[in-house]
């Protein structure tokens, strides 16, 4: 198979599952509609997280943190101010894109395992105010009964079918959006830094510049995921940003497949199946994502998407050989 | 003539080594100067605090007559300034296109544009590709780095310091590792390069050096021991005995 074929069966791939997303839903069970929608929450923050890791080189271990900044800016502003679907999203994504800016001055000093060390404590200090500052964020209760927004259209998204496909549809733009910038000069760049960052900077690149964008890039996209996660549960407590999540979207972009915004979203899919059917046989859920994270380092470093493509690669050699 | 670079009795010690210690130099707009000396005589970091990846103990450099004592490697690049490795320093999982996409556009400032397709810049592609003509390595564009032989990737380290359309060019062994026909092949393709681009060059093979260039310094444990044209520097005694040993 040529490149060009490659690309249009891609093409084709991407097209099927578009309509099965598209036109699946009404006939799924409520309980597969959950897991889709749950899904396509998580690979938008998934493919937020994989600008800065995939691409760009840079574990960050506190990216709930982001969702959980989207989340409340829900919970705060549509219940104590009422305000509307639109207000919640730009200020759900703005906020997060704010902290980022400040959190990025401190993590990004540092590289590799310091890191990740300074991104899950900062992590954790968005996680005890959602805890401890409780006039605003009522602590440990969280805040509940959020109503599912109202955008002004003939139908309501109280129901969980016409919710899915606004998520759906926030889902096709932060996918086309992280596309456009991986696929650009910019992103281009952030792949450099990746490979060899003392080689970007003799180029003449300012190579802090551009992770400092990447880093708010990724915690804004973070923000989005939030809004549309806090509208899903109409509730939103401290869980939302634990650092068992943190982990879990550590996991997913690592399992799918680094670089690629695709396997992030497999990732996704793969990790929310997962805790929901193991939360059926036990309480170890963070046992099994532990077992899940050594499996993955050591049979398939490169993710799903990496495994299959070496397979299909591999597949493809042996059948040159058979026939020649 | 215009003084391109300076260094004013810089001193760079590690620890207790000291790797350069008190040089000064001056090199003029487009000359060619060969930086000769054996094996720990200080060259590489004498590039690398030009380049501005190590930063001096002491002394200053000025680059175009601006003090670049303690600019930041992107901004000396951005003032004109290149250099290539010794130890081929490439990013070996990307493409050779990619590889010279990231050096062509490293001084432009489409490098922070995020909305449009990278392959849609045709005068950068078109750029790029002219580049990897030049260096003759057009056909393996799509080629991953790891997988060229070692000549095509010191070509290709060639290719990503021309790049960026550099004033003042620091060639780090250019023919380090290669064969004689490959080493022949560099060497010519050294020759024709613009010759307003001024090149300081360290190389261990002194055909080469004399080929490539008139005036040439020697460097011995971090010291400028020598300099001068060609003729005078292989009739001073004491290169003479640092290379060929005490009579």
């Amino acid at each position: 198979m040529d490149g060009t074929a490659a690309v249009w069966w891609r093409r084709l791939g991407f097209a099927l599952v578009l309509v099965l997303l598209v036109a699946g839903p009404p006939y799924l069970p409520p309980f597969l509609l959950t897991l889709l929608t749950q899904t396509l929450i998580y690979a938008i923050l998934a493919m937020g997280l994989d600008l800065i890791l995939g691409y760009t080189g840079l574990s960050s271990l506190g990216h709930a943190a982001y969702l959980g900044l989207g989340a409340y800016s829900v919970g705060i502003l549509a219940t104590q101010y009422r305000a509307g679907f639109w207000t919640t999203l730009v200020v759900g994504i703005l906020l997060a894109t704010a902290v980022a800016a400040i959190f990025g001055l401190l993590a990004l000093r540092a590289t590799g395992v310091y890191f990740l060390m300074i991104t899950l404590a900062l992590g954790m200090v968005i996680w005890g105010l959602a805890n401890r500052w409780v006039s605003l964020t009522r602590g440990d209760n969280g805040i509940s009964s959020i109503p599912r927004p109202d955008l002004g259209l003939p139908w309501s998204f109280a129901a969980a079918v016409p919710y899915y496909y606004l998520v759906l549809a926030g889902f096709v733009v932060a996918f086309a959006v992280l596309r456009m910038i991986v696929r650009s000069p910019f992103g281009h760049t952030l792949v450099g830094i990746r490979e060899s960052e003392s080689r970007m900077r003799t180029l003449g690149y300012n190579v802090w510049l551009h992770k400092y964008i990447a880093f708010l890039i990724s915690g804004g996209v973070g923000g989005f995921a939030g809004v549309l996660w806090c509208y899903y549960n109409s509730y939103v407590s401290p869980s939302d940003l634990d650092l068992a999540v943190s982990i879990e979207i550590l996991l997913m972009v690592a399992l799918g497949g680094r670089g690629t915004l695709f396997g992030a979203t497999i990732g996704a899919a793969v990790i929310v199946l997962l805790k929901n059917l193991v939360s059926v046989y036990t309480q170890r859920w963070l046992l099994i994502l532990g077992l899940v994270y050594v499996g993955t380092i050591r049979y398939a470093p490169e993710g799903i998407v990496g495994a299959v493509s070496d397979w299909a690669h591999w597949s493809r050699l042996r059948l040159l050989w058979r026939s020649s | 003539m215009a003084l391109v670079l300076t260094l004013s009795d810089v001193t760079k010690a590690f620890g207790g080594l000291t790797a350069v210690s008190g040089v000064s130099l001056s090199v003029g707009a487009g000359e060619r100067r060969a930086i000769i000396g054996p094996n720990g005589a200080g060259k590489t970091t004498l590039f690398s605090l030009i380049s501005g990846e190590q930063l001096p103990t002491s002394g200053q450099i000025q680059l175009f007559g601006q003090d670049i004592t303690r600019l930041a490697p992107h901004r000396r690049a951005a003032l004109g300034l290149t250099r290539t490795y010794q130890i081929t320093n490439l990013f070996p999982r990307l493409s050779v296109m990619e590889n010279c996409l990231l050096a062509v556009q490293g001084l432009r400032p489409m490098k922070f544009h995020l909305h449009r397709d990278l392959r849609r810049y045709p005068e950068v592609m078109e750029l790029t590709r002219g580049m990897l003509g030049a260096v003759g390595l057009l056909d393996k564009a799509g080629a991953t780095v790891r997988d060229l032989s070692h000549g095509e990737q010191r070509q290709l380290e060639i290719a990503l310091a021309l790049a960026g359309s550099p004033k003042l060019l620091l060639l780090d062994e250019p023919t380090a590792g290669l064969s004689p026909a490959e080493s022949a092949m560099m060497t010519a393709l050294l020759k024709q390069l613009d010759p307003s681009i001024t090149v300081l060059v360290i190389e261990h093979d002194m055909d080469v050096a004399f080929q490539l260039t008139d005036r040439i310094t020697v460097l011995h444990y971090g010291r400028v021991v020598a300099d001068g044209m060609r003729d005078e520097v292989t009739a001073n005694p004491l290169v003479q005995e640092i290379y060929l040993g005490a009579s």
